[in-house]
């Protein structure tokens, strides 16, 4: 009993546990769910789709694990900034007003780094709002929810832009001669340069110093306006990566479509690590975890013939199972009843 | 202190009609050839936002507790597709389905309320949860997208169909030598009638007043006996209900229901709010304001549909702008007040 105790308050148990849990129903379901096979030199099987399909949300979950730490609100503007990330750059890659290119006008680094670059503005529009004019954060990032998907349409004049130049579907597919997918690399990398941030600096310490109280720590000395603003800038850049591997695997800007309903498994993925919505403290190797959880339910869901329109309410009602769960109130509702239970046992 | 807190509010809706004035001023510069003068124009907006309007009382009364409530584009999706998919392929009365999307509402609401008030979660978590739900329940309902006509409900089509004509003297002489009467719908009426009921609901009642104290200082509500819990609660209810009004006056504008309706809607309702005069914060605000602000979005969506060049994308930037010009400027109030006061 106590063992179990110990287990279930690691910070990694929720994460581990769900991933496990999902997968046991899958095993169940249908056995074929962990085959891999080798078709035309690159991998195929459900398993490296859920690590393939998952890297935009792992690495959306980086960027939000540090916005909900440091002001204990979500970034609700993600989906839209992929969307418009990637519409920025297929439109300085095919040039404005062009919908459809076989040769590039730019060199495609080019037009990667301006989508990554817009994803940062986009990052510190919010951070500003955040940190110097004192808006909640999910009513600045409501902002851009809207309007970075409707100035990504500008963008592409009301089109989608498609870019047929073969080495720009490398980052969203396969390398040749690479078996593995590599938005799988791409995910890897965000997650290493993240980490030896946090790790190698002070800027962890910072995060959650500033998380678990504002006030003590300006007066402790550090500047939390500036935390608090490079965080939504680290979040916009990781949402500007995003966009620019889905808009890779269809080797176009669909603004419409990119990063649709990601916002909420961005933050499920938060949630689901073990992570306190309510800021603080914070663990992103869990929220990692999440992530590929929750690319786990959704491709169980997909194959279990519900359609991807309606795989919102599933998730909905995870996300409020995980939060009610972390809730204060029932948190203290649960101490109660065993207090209760105990006192029983006294009496007995 | 209170009447200078007065002030400020008073000048945030006095800065929402002059600047709804002005931009209908200009539109009647501008597209001077185009019809814009005409009192249908303006009449247009209303029929237009009728849905809007409702949706936006509901938003001011759960802002005003200091929460905010961004389920409700995908509530009136919601709504919308179980209303035509009730009357079109169970062979529902109108009726019936108006019943069932208010409770619908009702229910709605009380999960949400009991999640933020007694739960004590944050209200754009639970309600953005709320949100994804009501638009994946839309896909379950039908994942298509279909209207209906007169054959399918003859009541429900009447109902869409009738015109309330204003007194003859408004009209104006179109090209061909006729006289066009302007019209209203009556879910013009409805939706003003609720806006007067809502504002003497926050102005006179127990309940509206608490809305206020609960959204001013949630401790000193506590201290003075308010139960916080359960106004929290009930505005969320109130929201959702009213939400669900604005879902059938939405249905009887569009007549369909699909997936994708009424995206973005919740950041019509907030930006209307807010520019109302609403402080996000909690606490201050009112509904006429509210009103004000959805003709200021209504006469941006005319202003795009009018010029018939821009892209519609232009509307939504328009809304997000004025909606981030008005937060900033109720931010720089604040900080500038508080700067005051220490």
């Amino acid at each position: 009993m106590t063992n179990f105790k110990k287990l279930t308050q690691k910070p990694l148990f929720l994460p581990i546990f769900c991933m496990i849990l999902v997968l046991l129903v899958n095993l169940i379901k249908s056995p074929d769910f962990f085959a891999i096979s080798v078709n035309n030199g690159v991998l195929y099987g459900r398993l490296i789709d859920i690590i393939n399909r998952g890297s935009e949300i792992a690495i959306l979950a980086v960027g939000q694990t540090l916005v909900v730490a440091v002001s204990a609100g979500t970034d609700i503007s993600v989906g839209s900034v992929m969307s418009l990330a990637a519409c920025t750059c297929c439109t300085v890659l095919a040039g404005f007003g062009n919908n459809s290119v076989n040769e590039l006008q730019v060199p495609m680094i080019v037009g990667m780094l301006a989508g990554i670059f817009m994803g940062g503005v986009c990052g510190s529009f919010n951070g500003a709002l955040v940190s110097k004019l004192k808006i909640q954060p999910m009513v600045a990032t409501l902002i851009l929810f809207t309007a970075a998907r409707a100035i990504g349409l500008l963008f592409c004049n009301n089109q989608i832009t498609y870019i047929r130049y073969e080495p720009y579907k490398y980052l969203g597919n396969f390398i040749p001669g690479c078996p593995i997918p590599t938005p799988v690399f791409v995910a890897i990398v965000v997650i290493l340069v993240v980490t030896l941030l946090l790790k190698k600096t002070a800027l962890g310490l910072y995060i959650q110093s500033v998380g678990i109280n504002n006030r003590a720590a300006r007066i402790s000395g550090i500047n939390s306006d500036v935390i608090c603003f490079v965080c939504y800038v680290i979040c916009g850049i990781c949402a500007g990566i995003a966009g620019i591997v889905a808009s890779s695997r269809i080797y176009s800007a669909d603004s419409n479509n990119i990063g649709l309903n990601y916002e909420l498994d961005a933050i499920l993925a938060v949630a689901l690590g073990g992570n306190s919505l309510g800021g603080g403290k914070f663990n992103l190797i869990g929220s990692i975890i999440g992530a590929y959880t929750i690319q786990a339910i959704t491709t169980t869901l997909l194959a279990m013939g519900v359609s991807t329109d309606q795989a919102p309410v599933f998730k909905a009602i995870i996300v409020v199972i995980i939060v009610v769960v972390q809730a204060p109130a029932f948190k203290r509702f649960v101490a109660e009843k065993k207090a209760q239970r105990a006192v029983n046992k006294e009496v007995a | 202190m209170r009447k200078k807190k007065m002030d400020s509010n008073t000048v945030l809706v006095v800065i929402t009609i002059c600047l709804f004035a002005a931009m209908y001023a200009v539109g009647c510069v501008i597209y001077a050839n185009k019809g814009f003068g005409n009192l249908q124009t303006f009449l247009n907006i209303l029929i237009n936002n009728a849905g809007l309007i409702c949706v936006t009382c509901g938003m001011t009364c759960v802002m005003l507790t200091g929460g905010i409530d961004i389920s409700v584009g995908s509530v009136i999706a919601m709504d919308c597709m179980l209303m035509v998919f009730g009357m079109k392929n169970w062979g529902m009365s109108a009726i019936t389905m108006v019943i069932m999307v208010l409770v619908i509402g009702l229910v709605f609401g009380a999960v949400q309320g009991y999640l933020v008030g007694y739960m004590e979660i944050q209200p754009f978590i639970v309600t953005m949860a709320g949100m994804f739900f009501a638009r994946g329940m839309t896909a379950v309902i039908c994942s298509g997208q279909i209207s209906i006509t007169e054959a399918d409900n003859p009541m429900f089509y009447k109902w869409a169909n009738t015109k309330i004509n204003m007194p003859a003297f408004l009209g104006h002489v179109n090209k061909h030598g006729k006289l066009v009467v302007p019209y209203i719908r009556p879910t013009v009426v409805i939706a003003l009638i609720i806006v007067i009921l809502i504002f003497l609901l926050l102005k006179y009642t127990r309940f509206g007043r608490s809305l206020y104290a609960v959204g001013g200082n949630q401790q000193s509500a506590t201290m003075m006996g308010l139960n916080v819990k359960k106004t929290k609660m009930m505005s969320y209810v109130l929201s959702s209900f009213l939400c669900s009004i604005g879902g059938i006056l939405y249905c009887l504008n569009t007549m369909s229901g699909s997936v994708q309706q009424a995206t973005g809607l919740e950041m019509n309702a907030i930006a209307s709010a807010v520019i109302g005069g609403t402080l996000l914060t909690g606490g201050v605000g009112n509904v006429i304001g509210s009103l004000f602000g959805v003709l200021i979005n209504g006469t941006i969506t005319v202003f795009v549909n009018t010029n018939g060049k821009l892209l519609s994308s232009w509307s939504s930037i328009a809304t997000a702008a004025l909606l981030c010009f008005f937060i900033i400027l109720q931010s720089v109030f604040a900080l500038v007040k508080n700067r005051k006061s220490k």
